[in-house]
Parts: C-alpha cells; structure tokens; sequence
C-alpha cells in the first residue's frame, strides 16, 4: 500500500527562523506515529507544512497528491487535523461542532444526510459525548471540549489524522482514551500522526516516533529503540530515560 | 421546526406588522389608512409606503451585513457602521452628489464600500481580539468622516451643502419607489453573495486554520462576503445615509433566539434589521419635535449603548472572542 503522507526534505522558514530544516518521513496506513520534542523543536510546523497551511520548501504528499495542489476539500478527505488551540469561536451545540467535520463530504450541520448522521453519531460515542451532544461549547470543561474537537477530527473520516497535542490539558484516563480511539482508527487501516510531550504515552501508543530538535529529525524508529537516553538528553537537554514497567512505559526526568 | 426557521418566521411577521404600522401611524393622523381620498392616498401610499419599505430594506441589509461580517471575522462587535463601510459609502456618494454627477451616487457608494471592506477585511483578518479590528474601522470611519468634511468644502455645488450634511446623518425622509427598486436590486444581489459564503462562515467557527483543514476555501468566503457587504452597504447607504449600529444589534438580538451558527443566523438577522429599523422610523416620525429627528440619529442613540454594553461584556471576558 502507499504511503498516507510522505514528506521529503521538507523545510519551513518563519522570518529569519528555520522552524523545519529539511525533514523527511512517511506514513503507512495502519501507523501510529508520535512526534516528540521540546516546545519549538518543529512539531506544530511539520504537522502544517504536511497539510500544505504554511509555506514550505521541498515535497508533501497526501497520498499521490502534493499538499499544495490539492483544493482544501480534496485536503480534507485525505487528512483530518486538529490544531494544538482548538477554537469554537461561537458556542453553538457540541453535536453541531463535531458535525463541522463533515463539512469536505457536503454536509452542513444542520443538514446531515444519513451517512454523515451515522459518521458523527460514531465519532460522538467514540469520544463519550452523548451525555454532551446539545450542550453550548462554552458551558462544557476544558476535556469535554477537547474531546469534542477531536471528535470532530474523527467525524472528518480522512484516512489521515493530525492531531497537534490531543491529550494536552486532560488527566490521564483521558489521555489513555485518546491514544485508544488513535489506535483503533489504525486498526481500520487509517494512520495517526500527533505531537504530545508525555514520552510515555507516546511510547505506548505510537508504532514509531519522531524525536524533533530544531527542526530536525534527530531519532526515528519504535520507542524503544529511538527514544535512547542519549536522544532524549539530545531532545530535551534534561538527563532522561524511558523504562517498561508492568504494561507500559514511564519516563523518568532528571535534573 | 429549527430554532432559525422559528426565529425568521416570527422576525418576517413582526417586519409586516411594523410596515403595516408604519403606513398608520405618522405625524398627521388617519382614522383608516384605506380611504379612497386623495389626501389619505398621497399620504399612505406615496409617502409612507417608500419610507417605510426603504426603512426596511436599509434594515435588512445592513442586519444581514452585520451578521456576514461578525462570522467572518469571528467578531462580535463586526458591522458595517464599526468597520468604516458605511463612512466609505457616504463618501463614495458624497463625491457624487457634491461634484454633479449625482446619478453615480449610489455606484460610488457601492464601490467606497468594497474599498473600506477590502482594507478592513485585510488588516483585520489576522487581527487579535475584537478591540484591535474595532480601531481599524474606526480609524476608517474618521478618514472617510474626514475627507467628506473636505469633499464637502471643495464641492462646487455649495447650494446642496445643507442637504447633504443631513443625509450623512441618516434618514429616509421623502423617499420614492426608485430609492425602493435600487435598495431592493442591491440587497438581492448582495445576499445572493452573502448567502453563498454561508457554509464558509459555518467553518470559520473553527478559527481560520481548522476551518481550512476541514476543508473550506477561506479566499472564496472573503471575496463572497467582502463583494456581499459592499453591495449592501453601498445600497444601504445611497438610500438612507449613515445608520450605525442596527448591523451589530441584530445579530446580536437573533442569537438569543437562534442560537449562534453563523450560517443560520444570516437570514433573521435580515429580516430583524429590517424591523428594528421601521420600528425606530415609527418612533421618529410619531415623536412630537419640531424638526423631525434623523433616523441614522435615532438609531445611535439606542445603538450606541447596545455596542458598548456588548464591549463591556467581551472585555470582562478577557477580551478575546
């Protein structure tokens, strides 16, 4: 199968910045890929140069297709995004949020024909909002927010999703149910990209990570493998080390 | 029935009842505005009927200006009076009316209004907070303000001064049918613009970013909404001056009632600036003062303290939308 995303040399200049500095990777179907790295190594930026929503040098392929040549519809339904601030600027209904997500397919909020109503249903149980669906974005907590978004993401149904700090601000059976739900779309045979500061999570849940030092790859491959001391000291500037315990993963910082 | 459809069928009731009312009530009373003389017909029919129907449309376009504007730059206090459309407008005719080629006066007006929308929607889109767009349209408002004082100084036709100073403050006095046809051709073709922007205003909840993620083409919803509210405002203006505040009430009235989908809020927010406007044109015309009170005047007064509670309530917010 081909790959979901393939990024080859990308680069992103922010004024006199280098955000991303020739960057390559790509993303099969079936692939759970974390990106790792301090604030400002690069992650929100390679998530949008992927996305073709920043100017960059070098190739990003959705599927066959540049970023860049693709109409934002056809973007779309190749790949769902959720920023790192999700906004809902109006409070409108948690339920009409999510179905923003199949805006690509055609559909209106307010108008879904059956199979979008089945889609954002899905995505509403997937992130346990039904006790939620009519209340206003503003009166929910700051998790049920985010989860709306992101069920909003899933509703999208791209075989692609980038999700920019998705576990960010919950607790962590929260957290635990996202990389879950992130799991269970690459068991369907889509792919998951996210950028998360919790190493372990990321560890436990990702196929392959992406270690980011200012702008650049500097580890790649399974946890276990790439997230080295060493990597991590590189990532990080911290004395840091990843342990398998009972079922999973902690990482352990020191001064 | 959806909370819109409820809204917009109650909001076109009461636009009927306040032109019916409209064609009644007035500075002469009439037992029966249906009477066959003369005098009652010249009343109802060739004044009162073109007043009351300019009033509306003004109304409609400018609540439907408002509310296009508010979604796209994801701003409660966004209208056309705010952001300097209006003051370009009147600019626009000005110049027309005060260097005789006065039959221009609403083309200008209509394009002043593209060129205030096109600066305001350019420096505004990327604005941070709702303040810093606000002092973009007033800084344009006081420009155009501004260069009418001076369109107004050097026009050859001084004669005209008295009136024209009049209708920048907003009226919809003596109004005719054409002032009716032209206001009418410029709201369809504006909504008909508006309208079609409606989904991408929809997305545009998301912030621009999301908003482009899911899918929606943001140049195509700006130059949507930038052309729509030019042709509205432009035709707004040409017909009944500057009135402020009737494009950020309305919306602003129609959330209450139909919740807050930009989308859905687009078609009651026309038709209650429509009311709201014949209902202030009522109340001017009824009060008992010796020259009558302007309606752009009437409009502030009551507007005016709707902004600025609206103001208050975002900055204790914290100032962000």
């Amino acid at each position: 199968m081909s790959a979901l995303l393939s990024c080859s040399n990308v680069s992103v200049e922010l004024g006199k910045t280098r955000a991303l500095v020739e960057v390559s990777f790509d993303v099969q179907p079936g692939e759970v890929v974390a990106l790792l790295g301090a604030n400002g190594a690069g992650k929100t930026n390679l998530l949008l140069a992927s996305l073709g929503l920043v100017p960059f040098a070098g190739q990003a392929k959705l599927g066959d297709a540049s970023a860049h040549a693709l109409s934002a519809r056809d973007r779309a339904l190749r790949a769902a995004y959720l920023p790192q601030r999700p906004q809902a600027i109006w409070p409108i209904s948690v339920e009409a949020l999510v179905a923003l997500g199949r805006f690509a397919h055609g559909a209106a909020p307010d108008r879904l024909g059956p199979i979008d109503q089945g889609v954002v249903e899905e995505a509403i149980e997937a992130c346990a909002l039904g006790a939620l669906r009519r209340r206003r974005m503003d009166e929910i907590s700051g998790g049920e927010k985010a989860r709306a978004h992101l069920a909003r993401a899933l509703a999208q149904r791209a075989p692609l999703l980038l999700l920019d700090e998705p576990t960010a601000g919950l607790d962590p059976a929260q957290a635990l149910g996202v990389a879950d739900i992130l799991r269970a779309y690459a068991a369907k045979g889509g792919a998951a990209v996210f950028s998360t500061h919790d190493i372990a999570l990321a560890a436990e849940t990702a196929d392959r990570v992406l270690l980011l030092r200012a702008g650049r790859i500097i580890a790649e491959g399974t946890p276990s493998v790439a997230l080295t001391p060493d990597a991590l000291r590189d990532a990080y500037g911290l004395s840091a080390r990843l342990e398998r315990i009972d079922n999973g993963f902690a990482a352990i910082f020191e001064r | 029935m959806s909370a819109s459809l409820r809204a917009s069928l109650t909001l076109l009731g009461l636009s009927i009842v306040a032109l019916a009312a409209a064609l009644w009530l007035g500075p002469t009373p009439l037992a029966d505005p249906f009477a066959r003389d003369d005098i009652t017909r010249t009343i109802v029919w060739d004044i009162r009927l073109p007043r009351a129907l300019t009033a509306w449309l003004a109304g409609a376009a400018l609540g439907l200006t408002g509310a296009a504007l508010q979604g796209l730059l994801r701003n409660p206090l966004a209208d056309s009076g705010v952001l300097g459309l209006s003051g370009f407008a009147a600019l626009g005719a000005v110049i027309a009316f005060a260097f005789g080629f006065a039959t221009f006066a609403p083309a200008m007006s209509v394009a002043f209004a593209l060129v205030a929308a096109l600066l305001v929607t350019t420096l505004g889109w990327t604005s941070r907070g709702p303040a810093s767009l606000v002092l973009i349209g007033v800084g344009l408002s006081s420009f155009a303000g501004g260069l009418i004082a001076l369109a107004l100084n050097l026009a050859p036709n001084p004669g005209a001064l008295a009136d024209l100073v009049n209708w920048t403050l907003g009226s919809v006095e003596g109004r005719s049918l054409e002032h009716v046809a032209l206001a009418a051709t410029l709201l369809v073709v504006g909504a008909a613009l508006i309208f079609a922007a409606a989904r991408g205003l929809q997305a545009l909840t998301l912030g621009e970013e999301a908003a482009a993620a899911i899918g929606a083409n943001l140049s195509n919803t700006r130059a949507l909404v930038v052309l729509g509210a030019a042709a509205c405002t432009g035709g707004a203006t040409a017909v009944a001056g500057v009135i402020g505040f009737v494009g950020i009430a309305a919306p602003h009235l129609v959330r209450i009632f139909a919740g807050h989908d930009p989308a859905r809020i687009l078609l009651p927010s026309a038709l209650a600036g429509g009311a709201l406007l014949v209902c202030a044109d009522i109340v001017v015309r009824v009060l008992p003062t010796d020259t009558e009170l302007k309606l752009g005047v009437a409009a502030t007064l009551i507007g005016g303290p709707v902004f600025a509670l609206i103001a208050a309530r975002l900055a204790s917010r914290g100032g962000d939308t």
